[in-house]
């Protein structure tokens, strides 16, 4: 590990306009589980390190519009847990208990799940190729071992799967993020923060370097909505998805009202399946349905060499999530 | 014997110890003055080192010397032999040259005066070099068949014959992929110069051969080594012989004249820490119509590396587990450039049994016959190989107990008939077998004026519980109580004591500890019956021990701590000598068992998981029942990683290793742990030793793969014959 600077925040204002050198260079750090690994790999060389830990982003509280909002140091543990979420959103808190394992959990926050770094083994070794990590390198995954690589949003410059499944539920939800930079307060909403890799897989997302997430706010819930997550993986826990489904469904008298679908494990950012819930409002809540869907959600896909297994391995996970989501749907 | 202590279920003595951090692990070592080693890895596997850029290593704070090819001692290979218990699992010197063999190869140790700063500057060391291509990543990616090693062949009878005029027979070939050891503590080592003397503490399976290696290699008498080792936080084969990251740490603290410790990242310790090498198996088998075999044939190939000639013996099972005339096993080995494969848990034979064990369910599948009723048609009541008598095989139990309480007769033979719900249920099973092994042993053993006995024997605990099997021991014969019993292992100055490796030790260092305390009682009674003795004038050969003292046929009793105080000793001692003797010549010696296993596949989700293992082993005596338990359990655990998960990912283009770390390599966690029922089945073997007992690392995890496999096949009517089972492979696509 390189030797960095490291201060604690007092408060967001000060967080955010402490001194830094070049993009790149500082670092917020929360729980540190994506960072601390990644500067030990030195991967991530963080010359400055802004501790955010006394920051007052602890609250999960419903707005008055029924909207939830969620501190940024909120832990994976808390929000998996909090009553508002187990009982209005209980897809997020399936999501949540579905990644790494509780003690990662109990470290990590709200906020750094949403910049966790992708697991891929090339972007995590110094000598090999990679384009996240070293600009114009090049990308060893796509002709090396891309098991675990992603089918949807791929470029010809990074196949790098989006590794959270917070993300997931989140981008199903529907929310928005809040923003603090030197120059204020804005908002943007959650399908639109992380980027896709296209030419610049380095670029991951919409935030600015000096800028600091301070909130999550999720849409109200979807009202009478069946929701289930399915992570598929190679073991039952502490293991990265191989596919996941996040889907909520609401069923009126055997038709689907409206359906949500973000799938995990198979794209470079969380991926809402926007098209194929667009296919399943007011059709049947029947297995046709669901296939036709997921069909259309992977209509997309690219494989590779090793990971041509995910295309119908998503399939299955989409189906069986709509299955469980209608089926716990309160009026089906 | 009846026994009160042995035999019976006992708490582990050195339990307290790891819980209140007073186990002395290898990285919690300190020395003062003592600086940090960190190796800098190459980053091609095949190849040559051209240039070193160490300047701004160099600067960067903390750093007192980066070590590498023309900076280095000149030192001497180890001869690398078991017989002088020199061996190694690396025979080329670290910096010797500057060619590179295999990803991960240490082309610099940089040490500095904090391990955070050691690391930095590892990383700021840049390397030019120049690549070959041509780099095999693994056997599993050629079709190399390596070369024929006559050492490893054995044949009776006309196996080609019987195949050819055999009415049913089955013609397979298996692969599996190359293993991670993933032992929880990385291999570490602080190597300390105090007097011309070097005192090494090493996470090691084996003190005395890393002790006599160091000695080797430094240039050095037998008696200015010193190898400690008392906690190890497993190894399971990968600790058994010296690594150059041990050599490179005792090189660099011996330039600089300051303790050097170096701990091996996981990354290094998975890259060049040794590893199960990958294997490809080829079985044929034939039978006639009542299931009886006519012929069995079992070729191998197995890696190898550029700097080892380590082989996996992968037949060395298949003569003696079935009765057939016709028989012949042979192996070749292939080298590959990664770091060198070495023992893992059961090595070769948890292979080899795999691939008899399927194509034995396969072979079934063709007789339309039970697996388990072709394994009884087939069993063997002696050594088919040796043919001698066994010593103790009671295999025909563990069948009839496991196949019970696993409820094997409502097994329905066809693929995918069992039900339930979205899931489909299999079921499969296999024979487990594993050598009983025994080696040549000594042992001090120490009466105190304080009533406490010490008992010495330069072997180690592993984890595996051996502190509490020599302090059963010695309360089994002595009558003191446990707490009063200090056993001392893991320094290679001791009594020469075992490597902990083939399941040897129990049998190996019990009978030593035995000696060495039965002499420690003629020394007492020679102090109790001489002048002044409590017991003066009496015949020594009259006097017995019981409850920690001396007693005579007229009920005197005086207790060994009284004895010594009496006349002002302190102690007595005792060194014994034990070593297996004419009973190799008389009978065959191998522990056997059974695993019945259930799997559960979801088809509609891809989802195959463990669901159940039952298994009965028989080991002969079990000394300590519960860590014995723990050991079979442990390796059905590990023999679910094998089956299903567990993969050394070499990129094939370049060799490099990809999963690297506990996240992408992928071990069973606690949630696939399946309800897990082991029997030991208690027939001691008293053949073999004076205590009955065979060892029982190992053997748990020899078949376990077979069974899941088979079990497997029978929930999807898919026959996958390379391991791990990924879901890929089983899915519907």
């Amino acid at each position: 590990m390189r030797n960095f600077a490291f201060s604690s925040a007092e408060n967001v204002d000060q967080a955010v306009s402490s001194e830094r050198g070049n993009a790149g260079e500082a670092s917020y750090i929360a729980g540190g589980t994506t960072l601390i690994d990644l500067v030990k790999l030195d991967v991530m060389r963080p010359v400055q390190v802004i501790d955010l830990n006394r920051l007052p982003l602890r609250e999960v509280e419903r707005l008055d519009d029924g909207r939830l909002r969620i501190g940024a140091l909120v832990s994976n543990t808390d929000l998996a847990h909090h009553p508002l979420v187990t009982q209005h959103y209980p897809l997020l808190s399936q999501a949540l208990l579905a990644g790494a394992s509780t003690q990662l959990r109990n470290m990590a926050s709200t906020g750094g799940n949403v910049m966790q770094r992708t697991r891929c083994p090339y972007f995590r070794d110094v000598a090999a190729a990679c384009n996240k990590r070293a600009p114009g390198s090049g990308c060893d995954a796509l002709e090396g071992v891309n098991r675990m690589h992603a089918l949807l949003g791929t470029s010809e410059h990074c196949i790098a799967t989006h590794p959270s499944d917070m993300c997931v539920a989140m981008t199903a939800l529907g929310a928005t993020l809040t923003l603090e930079g030197p120059n204020g307060t804005r908002e943007i909403a959650f399908g639109d923060f992380h980027r896709l890799p296209m030419d610049r897989p380095d670029l991951e997302h919409e935030l600015e370097p000096d800028e600091l997430i301070t909130h999550v706010t999720l849409d109200t819930p979807v009202v009478g909505g069946g929701s289930h997550y399915l992570k598929l993986r190679d073991r039952a826990s502490y293991e990265f998805a191989l596919a996941s489904a996040a889907a909520m469904v609401a069923v009126e008298d055997g038709v689907i009202r409206e359906a949500r679908l973000a799938l995990g494990g198979v794209a470079t950012k969380p991926w809402r399946a926007v098209e194929a819930e667009q296919a399943l409002a007011g059709k049947p809540a029947r297995t046709e349905s669901f296939e036709k869907a997921a069909e259309i959600a992977l209509s997309d896909a690219v494989p590779r060499e090793h990971n041509a297994f995910k295309v119908p391995l998503a399939r299955q996970a989409i189906v069986r999530a709509l299955e469980k989501a209608s089926a716990a749907s309160k009026h089906h | 014997m009846d026994t009160q202590v042995i035999g019976h279920r006992t708490p582990r003595v050195d339990g307290e110890f790891k819980l209140t951090g007073r186990a002395d692990y290898t990285v919690d070592w300190q020395a003062q003055n003592m600086l940090y080693g960190y190796p800098v890895p190459a980053s091609i596997a095949h190849g040559t080192l051209e240039k070193l850029h160490l300047d701004t290593a160099r600067a960067m704070p903390g750093v007192v010397d980066i070590f590498h090819h023309g900076h280095f001692p000149k030192l001497y290979r180890s001869p690398n032999s078991p017989t002088h218990q020199d061996q190694v699992s690396e025979v080329r010197l670290p910096f010797e040259d500057e060619r590179i063999h295999y990803d991960g190869q240490y082309i610099a140790l940089v040490v500095a005066e904090s391990f955070e700063q050691a690391r930095a500057a590892a990383h700021a060391v840049h390397a030019d070099y120049r690549r070959e291509s041509g780099a095999i990543a693994s056997l599993l990616d050629t079709d190399r068949e390596g070369r024929l090693l006559a050492s490893e062949g054995a044949s009776r009878g006309d196996p080609e014959k019987a195949f050819d005029e055999a009415p049913v027979k089955i013609d397979h070939t298996y692969h599996i992929a190359a293993e991670s050891h993933m032992q929880m503590e990385v291999h570490a080592t602080l190597a300390e110069w105090r007097d011309e003397r070097l005192i090494v503490h090493e996470s090691s399976q084996g003190v005395v051969y890393q002790h006599k290696a160091m000695a080797r290699i430094f240039g050095l008498p037998d008696e200015s080594v010193e190898v400690v080792s008392h906690y190890i936080g497993s190894g399971f084969g990968n600790k058994l012989f010296m690594w150059p990251h041990a050599v490179a740490t005792a090189g660099a603290a011996q330039m600089l004249g300051r303790p050097v410790k170096t701990i091996l990242s996981r990354q290094q310790d998975m890259e060049s820490g040794g590893n199960r090498p990958a294997s490809r198996q080829r079985l044929r088998l034939a039978a006639d119509p009542d299931g009886r075999l006519v012929s069995m044939r079992h070729d191998s190939t197995t890696e190898t590396s550029f700097v080892h000639r380590y082989v996996d013996s992968l037949g060395s099972a298949t003569p003696s587990l079935y009765a057939c005339d016709n028989v012949a096993i042979s192996q070749r080995l292939l080298e590959v450039h990664h770091g060198t494969p070495c023992p893992m848990r059961a090595p070769g034979e948890t292979s080899g049994i795999h691939a008899l064990e399927t194509a034995l369910d396969e072979l079934a599948v063709e007789l339309e016959m039970d697996p388990l009723e072709l394994r009884r048609r087939n069993y063997a009541d002696q050594d088919p190989a040796s043919e001698l008598p066994w010593s103790s095989k009671h295999l025909d139990d563990c069948y009839t107990s496991a196949a019970k309480r696993f409820g094997w007769e409502r097994r329905d033979p066809a693929p995918g008939a069992m039900r339930d719900g979205d899931e489909i249920i299999g079921w499969g099973m296999a024979t487990a077998s594993w050598p009983a092994l025994r080696m040549p042993c000594a042992a001090r053993v120490e009466l105190r004026d304080d009533g406490s006995v010490m008992a010495a024997c330069g072997t180690q605990d592993i984890g595996t519980g051996t502190y509490t099997i020599v302090a059963q021991t010695v309360a089994e014969l002595s009558g003191v109580p446990l707490k009063d019993i200090e056993v001392r292992l893991g320094e290679s100055t001791l009594p020469a004591g075992p490597l902990s490796g083939g399941s040897m030790v129990t049998a190996t260092a019990l009978p030593a500890v035995a000696a060495a305390l039965r002499n420690a009682f003629d020394a007492l009674k020679e102090v109790a019956t001489g002048e002044g003795g409590a017991f003066e004038g009496s015949d020594p050969e009259s006097l017995e021990i019981e409850g920690g003292a001396l007693k005579d046929d007229q009920g005197k009793r005086v207790s060994f701590g009284e004895m010594l105080t009496q006349q002002k000793l302190g102690s007595v001692n005792g060194e014994g000598q034990a070593a297996p003797g004419d009973e190799k010549g008389q009978y065959s010696f191998r522990s056997f068992g059974a695993h019945f296993v259930e799997v559960r596949w979801d088809p509609g989700i891809s989802r195959l998981r463990v669901a159940r293992v039952v298994s009965s082993i028989d080991i002969g005596r079990a000394i300590n029942p519960s860590a014995a338990r723990n050991q079979v359990e442990g390796s059905i655990v590990m023999g679910i990683g094998m089956a299903l998960t567990e993969k050394l990912d070499y990129d094939p283009r370049d060799a490099r290793l990809i999963n690297n770390n506990y996240a992408d390599y992928i071990v069973p966690c606690h949630a696939d742990m399946p309800e897990i029922g082991v029997e030991l089945l208690d027939n001691p073997d008293y053949a073999f030793n004076e205590f009955g007992a065979r060892g029982v690392g190992e053997i748990g995890l020899t078949g376990i793969a077979a069974a899941i496999g088979n079990a497997v096949y029978h929930a999807t009517g898919k026959r996958i014959r390379d391991l791990p089972i990924t879901l890929e492979k089983v899915m519907d696509t």
